[in-house]
């Protein structure tokens, strides 16, 4: 253990490292979370990768490219871009579960 | 135009920050990364921005940030890059200059201007919600007519200051405008400026819900109108040369527009507006595209 | 002779003679800056000058960004502190007064800057010449702050304060300060080292921060809280914590700052005093008048005079401002009966500053001695003899009564030629 009264040059500069949840979980935010209708989303239904709205306009980086699109509901913040940029309706905001 | 697979899958903003939910310049800094990758170095005055990168000890950026006071970002970056260049690495690293509306056209000007008459090689961008949201919207000089804010409670009497063109006045060798809702565009503009030498200016609208006023889900479609109504057309001025960007292509034809009112009825900030103020708009828009006509013709 | 005791003419070492402004910039090139940011501004500007002289030439390579203010310049030194670079500039008055508000973040981020300040007054009225109110301005904001008396010295401690603010214990930014046009616009002999023996002295920088090192992310100079943050990926300090560690570092500066003076010494042969302040016939004498740069240069020439009436008098002229070296001159000061202080700026609404930082520092000694405090020299006025003759008088004789004067008292005032002067006579306008 390092005695920062003697040791105060380890505190020189206010820095950071990089982290991932920085304001906490998020997705306490909002009762509210998006819901993909697997029967309607373009790359779920095609399986060809494309479309990707929600991908795109998620402004919390939490959706994945890939297929079929998932959402970590644990930072999503409910904002609902995704819901209303997806083309063919396919994600409502529901009160869901999660771990 | 890039599609939704070319573009970078690497994030580098880490989920879980405290920018507000439907955070338009979020997504915009999230895809402004992408684009710029990882050899970059990039310095934030005080802003919405600060908060986005966190607080002491921890921060959600995976790139690295010199924070910087207020005024003095365009200086900031001047010294960062003077640095590198002693150092022989100016070549390798892209420096980029991220500042607020606030901090690009009020209190940071003097600091820009003199970055981009030294020929200073770095990206400034200027995300523009058109207030001091952060100390809880006051108006700025970037606040357009007839808006709302803390300090302007009978709205604002004056348009908004067109930043882009005091920089095209500077003789840089790119200026772009961007916007939030039009992400392939917003990324292709930052790829472009980081393989350019000098002094490259991206301003960029940013949709904001608790300073504008309306439901954060609709922030995409917000931004859209302010380009689809022709109110914040989107271009590039590259070595001199205007260069209008597709999503603004058929704005030309001012039967595409959509109605100035639109934009504004969506948003609270507008709720009161006069009919005069909306008049304003129009034949300030009709100006605006005039002004593009007679450059697209002239060049 | 200069200040360091030695006597230039006979030096065998390189000598030129040069301004105070440029042995600055000698120092600095000397020193290696990698980045300078500077904007000019009267008494100063001669050592943009020459630095830029100095790269045009390749003599020195350097980056130098020719900002639009001081307030940029500031910025711009941060900035290029914190990617690595050793960097330096040059300052007065107005300009230090726009750097403000960076003084304390290059402190608070502990970046290693040399700052130049030829002194000069504060506006307003306007005046271009010397006082010492910008230097005393920037005391509470976390820098190392020196005042040099001649150019050897301001040439000299150039160099002393880059291996200062760069030592790991330290960390942090520096000022060395000069009079206005006294030191910054007059010719000197100065001892120039080899350039091989300012390196062995001076090694390059192993900056803490580095954001040039691009393998290692980090954000630099974020918000900070009340509190440490907890986090199950480590503990991070407040903003207490922080200015707690920079108070500590400067207080044990002291350490450092002597270190490095007594270095320099046995290398370059020069000393000033125990390296925080000169003194001069001291030896025996009971009487001691505190003064620092300009004030002590023109003190230091009526001692002898002083002796010749038959006190026991010398000279204390402190060469470090901060951190005031209280314990050594409490140390120093045990069983002087009498200090006169001349200060050259004034701590509006209280006195001058020396004055009352001096009374603090020696609070509590037993048998203190009797402590007078002049303001002299404002504003480029001329600091003559026979103020500081008069000054130690005066206050000899109010030792005597033990009378002690609450208002401020000055020399070199004159108000007396003023008894027709009516300011409402001059906003009517001539032109009758």
């Amino acid at each position: 253990m390092t005695d920062l009264k003697k040791d105060y040059q380890k505190i020189l500069a206010s820095v950071q490292k990089p982290v991932i949840g920085e304001a906490g979980k998020t997705g306490t935010w909002s009762r509210l979370k998006p819901v993909i209708d697997l029967e309607k989303c373009i790359p779920a239904k095609s399986g060809k990768f494309s479309c990707f709205n929600c991908w795109l306009y998620c402004p919390e980086t939490v959706v994945s490219r890939e297929i079929p699109p998932k959402i970590n509901l644990e930072y999503c913040k409910g904002c609902g871009i995704c819901m209303e940029e997806c083309p063919v309706k396919a994600i409502s905001m529901e009160e869901v579960k999660y771990e | 135009m890039v599609n939704v697979l070319d573009i970078v899958e690497d994030e580098y903003i880490h989920p879980g920050t405290r920018m507000c939910a439907g955070c338009a310049m979020a997504l915009i800094y999230r895809f402004a990364l992408k684009a710029l990758g990882p050899k970059t170095i990039l310095t934030v005055p005080a802003s919405c921005l600060t908060v986005l990168h966190g607080m002491q000890g921890f921060c959600t950026t995976k790139l690295s940030v010199l924070h910087t006071p207020f005024a003095t970002t365009g200086a900031a970056a001047s010294g960062i890059v003077s640095s590198l260049e002693e150092k022989g690495l100016a070549d390798e690293i892209c420096v980029v200059a991220f500042a607020g509306d606030g901090g690009t056209t009020d209190i940071g000007i003097q600091a820009l201007s003199g970055a981009a008459e030294r020929g200073t090689n770095f990206i400034y961008a200027c995300y523009d919600n058109e207030a001091y949201m952060n100390t809880g919207v006051q108006r700025s000089g970037s606040t357009p007519l007839g808006a709302f804010t803390a300090t302007t409670p009978g709205g604002k009497t004056r348009p908004k200051k067109n930043m882009p063109k005091i920089l095209e006045a500077h003789g840089i060798p790119y200026v772009a405008t961007a916007n939030g809702s039009y992400i392939f565009d917003l990324y292709e503009k930052f790829q472009k400026a980081r393989d350019i030498k000098g002094t490259k200016y991206i301003h960029i609208l940013s949709a904001c819900p608790p300073g504008w006023g309306y439901d954060p889900k609709d922030t995409i479609k917000i931004g859209r109108l302010a380009t689809e109504t022709g109110f914040w057309p989107l271009y590039e001025v590259f070595n001199g040369k205007f260069i209008l960007s597709k999503p603004s292509k058929k704005h030309l034809d001012a039967s595409n527009r959509k109605p100035i009112e639109e934009y504004l009825i969506a948003q609270k900030r507008f709720k009161d507006i006069k009919q005069q103020d909306i008049d304003n708009y129009n034949s300030f828009i009709e100006a605006q595209w005039n002004e593009i006509k007679r450059r697209l013709e002239n060049q | 002779m200069n200040v360091s005791g030695k006597n230039v003419v006979n030096s065998k070492k390189k000598v030129k003679i040069l301004t105070g402004n440029h042995a600055a910039a000698y120092a600095l090139r000397q020193a290696r800056v990698g980045v300078m940011s500077a904007y000019p501004i009267t008494p100063q500007s001669p050592v943009v000058e020459k630095i830029s002289e100095f790269i045009e030439k390749g003599k020195l390579k350097a980056r130098f960004l020719l900002v639009e203010s001081e307030h940029s310049a500031a910025a711009a030194c941060c900035a290029a502190s914190a990617t690595g670079s050793r960097v330096g500039t040059a300052t007065s008055a107005h300009g230090l007064m726009l750097m403000y508000e960076l003084l304390p973040w290059a402190s608070g981020t502990r970046l290693p800057i040399v700052i130049n300040l030829a002194t000069r007054s504060c506006g307003a009225p306007w005046s271009v010449w010397d006082d010492h109110s910008d230097f005393i301005t920037i005391r509470d904001v976390g820098w190392i702050q020196f005042m040099c008396e001649d150019n050897q010295e301001i040439y000299d401690t150039n160099i002393q304060a880059f291996k200062i603010a760069e030592d790991p214990r330290v960390n942090i930014p520096t000022i060395v300060a000069y009079d206005g046009y006294i030191l910054s616009h007059t010719m000197m002999p100065i001892e120039l080292e080899n350039q091989e023996d300012i390196d062995t002295f001076l090694p390059p920088l192993n900056h803490h921060i580095n954001l040039s090192d691009i393998s290692q992310v980090k954000g630099v100079g974020p918000v900070t809280t009340p509190n440490i943050i907890k986090r199950k990926e480590g503990t991070a300090p407040g903003y207490y914590e922080f200015r707690y560690s920079l108070q500590k570092a400067l207080e044990n500066s002291i350490n450092v700052i002597k270190e490095v003076h007594d270095e320099f010494t046995k290398k370059f042969g020069r000393a000033y005093g125990n390296g925080l302040f000169k003194t001069y016939k001291t030896d025996d004498a009971d009487t001691i008048i505190f003064a620092m740069g300009s004030v002590s240069a023109q003190a230091r020439t009526v001692i002898e005079k002083l002796r010749e009436e038959g006190l026991k008098i010398g000279l204390v002229s402190l060469r470090l401002f901060r951190p005031f070296p209280i314990k050594y001159l409490r140390e120093f000061f045990k069983g002087i009966k009498n200090i006169i202080v001349f200060d050259r700026e004034i701590g509006y609404g209280y006195e001058g500053v020396l004055s009352y930082e001096l009374k603090a520092a020696l609070y509590g000694l037993k048998n203190p001695p009797f402590i007078k405090g002049f303001i002299v020299g404002l504003g480029g006025r001329d600091v003559r003899s026979e103020h500081i003759i008069e000054g130690v008088h005066k206050s000899l004789e109010l030792a005597k009564k033990g009378e002690i004067i609450y208002e401020t008292e000055y020399f070199g005032l004159e108000l007396d030629e003023l008894k027709d002067y009516d300011e409402q006579e001059f906003l009517k306008g001539g032109g009758k």
